[in-house]
This record gives structure tokens, C-alpha cells and sequence, in this order.
């Protein structure tokens, strides 16, 4: 890509870099050569989406990866990092976007965890219960340091994690994703936070999907895509439009709606569905939410994180409790059944994380495969294995799965193609209606395209597909209609013919947050 | 195996002598036990001498079997000993004769009935342990460790502490033939041997033929997955206890049958026993790894080590030293095993492996 800017930097202002560096997790490559600089008393925001590789390019400037090729340079000298701890010994510190804090522990000990104040009689308690106090009075919150992490409301939690890595005087901070559970006030005082670092000559990488929030509070932006650096800029010199131009990038071919022929009648019928996690309290995270999907038609489901996708699919599946509502199939009540029936009758949920909830790592390709629908071969007592090798091999020409066979083991396999087996192992099932969460995560753009082209022919055949994405190229790809969730309710419908400003726009991803203005 | 397959792609140059002894480890060490101790005892390898000890394996593998089901499972069962004891304890206190005092009458209960009453217990005991564990969510190591307690309780209060010494029954009374478990012989073979390679080969093919035994293996190796796949996951949790709580049974009624009696503190320490073998055997506690046929070696590694150790008169102070590190050498080759099995790119696509969250964090000493 030529699009990367001249920036008139000079050359002593950089404090750290990475140069030429490229990361690759087995057969996929997820850093693509990237130059990187990030700049004393300034922010630098990295900008892209789910799966570019921002993740990946600071857990490599931090010391938690470390790079396949390519190296890091700090103050202009080449350095290597043996781990998070010789990076933070560097004075670079990361707030990671899932939180690293022991919810057992006290907030004082969560802050210290691993470099407690030394006194004459073992830890220094009263000295850190000060400092802790202190910080957490610095960011605008004034908790008890004794108080456990557990007690804290999420947004706390990430204040304290934030408190931790100031703890360190640190020289460098990268921040992914702080905000993501913060209220606006909170915000506020992160932002001020970060201004007052800046002017003492604190680096700051910052990460976010607000793209607004981020751009008003950055200095440099820098855009990644697929790996690979697309953009650079003066923040003074960029607006949104151009960020998000240089993030999504011109459309990999991810295929179009299947076309051609009627819809059927709704398949999966979504009825004021409630559901309430509780973990969050009371809140609904899907509120009274209703959607009809028909035979042969693909809905895509887009949403920033926390807007209610996942929780919205589990609960079709029957993972969840329904607090309120109905989920019908093929106008048959599904209250009360539990997943294997709802398998049984059609309905069958591709999950997120295909790792945790997906496979069973302990078995081969072909018993993943054949896993859900064990009941169509057994004869009498036993399986018949003649009909479970050939819906093995049926369901590995299927969808495409690149292994040595079935007796493979799952772990062998690529992503892209662990997600295909996943997948696979569902429509085996030969469902009326398929959900699927995030089905692209995490695979590369060869892979994404060909899981697209199976959900696409099998609705043609009349299955009803209701995938979900935080990506908004995928959207625009084979859905018939797309469907934007926030905050657990639908607040906006487009046909195929949408564009990206719109969707994001909607999602409140290119909103500006009413209080970032500080 | 399909295993062979995933581990030919493993890097390294260990594929040979190295691997296959690693792969088949339990089946060299018992190789390794019966040849070295035939060199130190005559008797060792004679076919009585081995019917024997073999008998005595019976027992504690019927238990290891069981256990084997529950270990697939990612769970543990602490309470098979006891009930064991129990096991036999009430056989005993049926073939005694139960007097109903409303009556007046004395209950003599033939054998076969008495053999399915114990069952029916062992397979109560571990219905209990299974509803513990799956419907309320009691961690299986607590849910057993106190059903233990209470079974041996149980065993205790219905003998008073005593043991039911005559179960040879009356002829005239047609309960005899409660010995025929443990001392009768089909051809050279003691019954108990043969009741445990039946319920050897019923398990090995539930195990790799039936949609149960597949079911089983899937919620070991990831519960979330198998659950969303259909798999009643709950459903095989229970049955796994059950099936554990009805070895115990037979090995406690087996047990009573070679001793002619039943005492309450029967079968002490048999669970550990049990779990022993399961692990010698090459399963993993985690779950979701193991077979029969690994099992059964490692019940006879451990019954005939022991055994022969007795033979050629060493302490049973050393016995016990020898057991344990046998164990934590069995241990330590499983980490070895799963080990470089999980070297392999498992993990690989656009999103890294999520970050141990205490990752960055590790205490270190400060410069």
C-alpha cells in the first residue's frame, strides 16, 4: 500500500520502534515486515480491525511475543526482550484489553502483584496501601486500597489496572482498549490522565474502537490492515472518513448475496427475546429484541463489543436462559429444550470461540466432525463406523478442510481450517436454521471468503443463516440484510446495497462519545 | 490409534526406540516386572502363582475400571473403597439371614439376589455421587471425599465394627455358592478374573463402539464444546459414577467371596489403588485420554509388583516405597506424552492464543 505518509520526524524524538518485523502463528501471518515508531510525550494511536494485528504488534513491542523476524529498536539501539517483565524493567508498560488482575486480591496487592515494597519486616504494606491510594486518587477514583478487586464495578477494575501500569514510571504505555468498559466520566478522567503523562514525556500507544474518542485524543495515527501498515498520519491532518478509507480498504472479494430465487417462509422466529447476564446484575443485555430469518436468507448481525450479539446467539442456541420472549423454529416453541434437542429439531449454534467451546482437542478431525450428529449412525448400540466414515468424509470435501484425514489430529490443523471442522461438524447435522458467532474470527482472508461460500450455497438449499461480525467488511458480503445491535436492542436495518459509514455509524462505533470532549 | 498419526507429524527425532517405549511404557513395565522377577523366584511364573495374583488384580482393577470411566470424564471417585466395604458387609448381613421381627420370620435371600441387591447399592452410592457433582455442582473430589466418609460409616454401624465371618450359607436354606466368586475356577481361571475381563470387554466396547463412550470421551476433552454440540452432558456425568459405584459392588462381593467373610474397613485405601492403576495406565486426570486396554496393564503393573515383591520377601515398607514411585514415574511420562503432543501448532490462525492473564504480571525477585 502507498498510502503511508511523510511525517517530518526527527529522528530523536522516536523512543521506540519496530523495524521490519514480522510474526507468523503457524501457517497464518499476522504481522506483515511493519515499521512502527512511537514518539516521546505524544500519543500514537494504532488504528484497524478485529485481526489485523494491532494485538499482536504490541505484545511484541511490550516483550510478550516475540517477533519471527525483524527486530525492536529502543532509543535507536536494537534491543531484545526476553518477556513483559525485561520490557517493563525497559519502562514499558501495557494495559491489556481483557483484564490481568487477581479478583481475589486486594486492590493495593493487585497493584504491587509481583513488585511489592520491600521493608525491614517483610512487604511494606502501609507504604503500599499509600501509594495505592494515591494513584487510584490520581484517576479519580477513591477506593479503599484493602478493598477486593472482586467488590469493584468493571470500569474500576480497569482503573486499577491502569493504576498498576503508572506504578512503574513507566516511559512507554500502551493502552488497548481502555474505554471499552469505562462510563463517560471515567473516560474523562483517563483522558485527562493521559494529557497530563504526554507533558512529562510519556510515550502512550493507544487502541481503540471508538474511532472518534481515539482520534480526538491522539497525536499520530497509524493504520494497520491484514497485517500490514496502510496508513501514517498527523492526527491534525486526518479525519474520520480518511481512517476509516484506510481501515477497511478496498473490498476483498468476500462473495455476494446468493441470489436468484425466493425466500422460504421464517425459519427462526425471534420474539421479544430478554436475556440478562449475571455477571452484569439486572441490566438486560438483549432487550426485547425480535427477528424473523427466512429459509434461504443470510443475516448478518453487527455490533461493537458488549452489544449483545453473543449473548443473543447462546440464548437461540439454548446456552443462555431466556429471561423474556420466545425462540421459535419453523413456528415450533424452543422453551425448555435443551441444546442437543434443539440440534435435533434444526437449530444449530456455531460458537465463538472455537478453541473453548468448539473442539475437543483430545480427538481427531474426523470425531470433531462426526460429534453432533453421533445419533444418525447408531445401529442398535453400537456406531456404525462405514456411515460415520463416509459423513467424515463428506462433511471434510464439504467444506473444504485441508488435512491428512480424518484420523488427524484437530491440533494439526490450521485455523481457518479448525473453524471449517466446527462449522462442518453443525451442518452435518443438516439443520433448518444456522447461527453462527463471529464465524471469521481469527482466520485469514482465504479462509473467511471460503466459509462465506458454504453458507452462501447452503442457502441456496433453503438453510436460514444468522451470522454475527464486528467486522463491517463482512457485512458486506453475503448477507441479505444486516442488522445493527446496540446495547442489546436492533438500531438499524440496511439491504446489501449499505455502506460502511452508515453501519458503523450506527453500531455508535463513529459517534463521537458525548463527553470525550474534555 | 489415531493418536499415532498426530505424533508422526510431531517434530524431532525421537520417533524411534525412544517413542515406542514411551508409547507402550506400562506394557514394558509389566514386560520388565514378570521377567525380572521370575530370575529371583522359581515359583513367580507358575500358572498358579499367576492365576493368583491375578485374582488379586481382579479386585482393585474391577475398581480401576470404573474409575477409568470417571477419570475420562475430568472427575475423580474417592468413594469406591467404601463402598466396596459396604459392598460386602451387606452381602454378608443378607446371607446371615434377615430377620423381620413383625413377622417373625428370617429372611434367607438366595445368592443371585443378594449378587443384585449389592449392585443396586453400588450403582445407589454412585447415583449420589453423580447428582452431587452434576446437579449441584459439588467439585467431584469433595463430593466423593464425603460420601467416602458416610459409605464406611454405613459399613461400620451395620456390623458395629465386627466382621460377618461365615458366608458359605446352608444347603438346606439354597443360599450356598456365594464362595463359587471367589474361589471356584472356569477351567484354571478364578471366577473373579473372569467376571473382570467380562467387565473389561463390555467397558472397552462401550468405550470405543457406543455413542455413550464417544459422548464421554468429547465432555472430558472440552465440556463446553461437547455440550454445544448436543452432547447430555450432565446425562454422561452421572452415568460415569454410577457405572464406577457398580465395579466397586462386584469387587466388594468378590472380595467377601475369597475372604468367606466381610469386614467393614474392606477395601481401605482401594480408591487410591484404583486411581493408580487409571494413571499407570496412561490416562489423564484431566480427562478425556485413557483406554481399557491401558488400565488393565496398569492394574497388573501394580498388582503383580506388589505381588512379587511379597514372593521374594522383601519388607512391606519397601513395597510401599516401590508402589509410589512407580506412580510418580507414571505420572511424570504422561506429562512427557501429553507434553509434546501439545508442542504442535495447535493454536494457530490471525488471533494469538489469549494471554495467560497473569502473564505480564509474574512475580519475579526485583533487581
Amino acid at each position: 500500500m502507498s498510502a503511508a505518509l511523510k511525517m517530518d520526524v526527527s529522528a530523536n524524538d522516536t523512543i521506540l520502534s519496530a523495524r521490519d518485523v514480522t510474526k507468523t502463528y503457524g501457517n497464518t501471518r499476522a504481522l506483515k515486515g511493519v515499521d512502527f515508531e512511537i514518539r516521546r510525550g505524544s500519543v500514537t494511536t494504532l488504528f484497524g480491525e478485529n485481526g489485523a494485528g494491532k494485538s499482536t504488534l504490541m505484545k511484541i513491542l511490550s516483550g510478550v511475543e516475540t517477533p519471527t523476524s525483524g527486530h525492536i529498536e529502543l532509543d535507536g539501539q536494537p534491543v531484545v526482550f526476553a518477556s513483559s517483565n525485561d520490557a517493563r524493567d525497559h519502562g514499558i508498560s501495557i494495559i491489556h484489553q481483557e483484564l490481568s488482575l487477581a479478583p481475589n486480591l486486594s486492590v493495593r496487592d493487585n497493584i504491587f502483584m509481583g513488585r511489592e515494597i520491600r521493608g525491614p519486616r517483610g512487604v511494606d504494606f502501609a507504604e503500599e496501601a499509600r501509594q495505592a491510594r494515591q494513584l487510584m486518587k490520581d484517576l479519580g477514583q477513591d477506593v479503599d486500597p484493602s478493598t477486593k478487586v472482586d467488590d469493584l464495578r468493571l470500569g474500576q477494575q480497569q482503573i486499577v489496572e491502569i493504576a498498576r501500569a503508572l506504578s512503574v514510571d513507566s516511559r512507554i504505555l500502551i493502552m488497548d482498549e481502555p474505554t471499552s468498559a469505562l462510563s463517560a466520566t471515567e473516560v474523562d478522567v483517563l483522558f485527562g490522565v493521559i494529557h497530563d503523562l504526554t507533558s512529562r514525556g510519556v510515550a502512550i500507544v493507544y487502541i481503540s474502537h471508538h474511532l472518534e474518542e481515539a482520534l480526538h485524543i491522539t497525536d499520530y495515527a497509524v493504520v494497520l490492515r491484514d497485517g500490514a501498515i496502510t496508513a501514517k498520519a498527523d492526527a491534525k491532518d486526518i479525519d474520520l472518513e480518511w481512517i476509516v478509507r484506510h481501515m477497511v480498504g478496498e473490498n476483498f472479494d468476500l462473495g455476494t448475496p446468493p441470489d436468484g430465487y425466493e425466500f422460504g417462509a421464517p425459519v427462526l422466529s425471534i420474539e421479544d427475546l430478554t436475556v440478562i447476564d449475571p455477571a452484569r446484575g439486572t441490566m438486560p443485555v438483549v432487550d426485547r429484541l425480535s427477528l424473523d430469518v427466512r429459509a434461504g436468507e443470510i443475516v448478518c448481525l453487527y455490533g461493537l463489543m458488549g452489544a449483545g450479539r453473543t449473548e443473543m446467539l447462546e440464548c437461540v442456541a439454548g446456552r443462555v436462559p431466556v429471561a423474556g420472549g420466545v425462540v421459535r423454529l419453523d413456528g415450533r416453541d424452543m422453551s425448555g429444550l435443551s441444546i442437543g434437542q434443539r440440534i435435533a429439531a434444526g437449530l444449530a449454534l456455531v460458537p465463538e470461540d472455537r478453541q473453548r467451546d468448539g473442539l475437543v482437542q483430545t480427538m481427531t478431525v474426523g470425531r470433531n466432525l462426526s460429534l453432533a450428529s453421533i445419533r444418525q449412525f447408531v445401529e442398535r448400540l453400537f456406531l456404525s463406523s462405514p456411515r460415520e466414515k463416509t459423513l467424515i468424509d463428506d462433511s471434510i470435501r464439504d467444506v473444504f478442510i485441508k488435512t491428512a484425514g480424518g484420523e488427524a489430529m484437530i491440533g494439526a490443523l490450521s485455523g481457518g481450517n479448525q473453524q471449517k471442522v466446527v462449522i462442518g461438524k453443525m451442518l452435518a447435522t443438516n439443520p433448518r436454521a444456522i447461527v453462527l458467532d463471529e464465524p471469521s474470527r481469527g482466520i485469514d482472508i482465504g479462509a473467511k471468503a471460503e466459509v462465506f461460500r458454504i453458507l452462501a450455497e447452503r442457502a441456496r438449499q433453503g438453510l436460514a443463516v444468522l451470522y454475527s461480525t464486528s467486522e463491517v467488511s463482512e457485512c458486506l458480503s453475503i448477507a441479505h440484510r444486516i442488522i445493527v445491535l446496540r446495547r442489546g436492542r436492533i438500531v438499524a436495518q440496511f439491504g446489501p446495497d449499505a455502506t460502511k459509514d452508515a453501519i458503523m455509524e450506527a453500531s455508535g462505533e463513529a459517534v463521537l462519545t458525548e463527553n470525550a470532549a474534555a | 490409534m489415531a493418536t499415532n498419526l498426530a505424533q508422526g507429524a510431531a517434530p524431532g527425532a525421537s520417533f524411534s526406540i525412544g517413542r515406542i517405549l514411551l508409547q507402550g511404557r506400562a506394557f514394558f513395565a509389566l514386560i520388565a516386572i514378570i521377567a525380572i522377577f521370575s530370575l529371583l523366584s522359581p515359583y513367580y511364573l507358575t500358572t498358579n502363582n499367576l492365576m493368583t495374583m491375578s485374582s488379586h488384580v481382579a479386585i482393585f482393577g474391577l475398581l480401576a475400571l470404573g474409575m477409568l470411566l470417571v477419570v475420562l470424564d475430568g472427575g475423580i471417585d474417592l468413594s469406591v473403597g467404601s463402598t466396596l466395604g459396604l459392598s460386602g458387609v451387606v452381602a454378608g448381613f443378607l446371607m446371615q439371614g434377615v430377620t423381620l421381627p413383625a413377622f417373625g420370620i428370617v429372611l434367607y435371600p438366595p445368592v443371585w439376589v443378594v449378587v443384585v441387591l449389592c449392585v443396586a447399592l453400588g450403582a445407589a452410592v454412585g447415583l449420589v455421587n453423580g447428582v452431587l457433582i452434576a446437579r449441584f455442582k459439588v467439585p467431584a473430589f469433595v463430593a466423593t471425599l464425603g460420601v467416602m466418609y458416610m459409605v464406611r460409616g454405613f459399613a461400620l454401624l451395620m456390623t458395629n465394627g465386627l466382621t460377618y465371618n461365615d458366608l458359605g450359607g446352608k444347603t438346606e436354606l439354597g443360599n450356598t455358592g456365594f464362595d463359587w466368586l471367589g474361589f471356584n475356577r472356569l477351567g484354571s481361571v478364578p471366577v473373579g478374573v473372569v467376571v473382570f475381563a467380562l467387565a473389561a470387554l463390555v467397558m472397552s466396547l462401550f468405550l470405543n463402539r457406543s455413542a455413550f463412550g464417544r459422548w464421554l470421551y468429547a465432555a472430558g476433552g472440552n465440556e463446553r464444546a461437547a455440550e454445544l454440540s448436543g452432547v447430555p452432558v450432565k446425562r454422561v456425568q452421572i452415568t460415569v459414577y454410577v457405572f464406577s459405584g457398580i465395579c466397586a459392588a462386584l469387587g466388594g462381593l468378590i472380595l467377601s467371596s475369597q475372604l468367606t467373610s466381610a469386614g467393614p474397613t474392606a477395601g481401605t485405601t482401594y480408591e487410591l489403588t484404583a486411581i493408580a492403576a487409571v494413571v499407570v495406565g496412561g490416562a489423564a486426570l484431566t480427562g478425556g485420554r485413557g483406554n481399557v486396554r491401558g488400565t488393565l496393564l496398569g492394574a497388573f503393573v501394580i498388582g503383580f509388583l506388589s505381588d512379587g515383591l511379597v514372593i521374594i520377601g522383601v519388607s512391606s515398607y519397601w513395597q510401599t516405597v516401590f508402589t509410589g514411585a512407580v506412580i510418580v514415574l507414571a505420572v511424570l511420562l504422561n506429562a512427557v506424552q501429553y507434553r509434546r503432543r501439545a508442542k504442535k501448532p495447535a493454536i494457530s490462525g490471525g488471533q494469538p492464543a489469549p494471554l495467560n492473564p497473569t502473564g505480564t504480571h509474574l512475580p519475579t525477585t526485583p533487581a
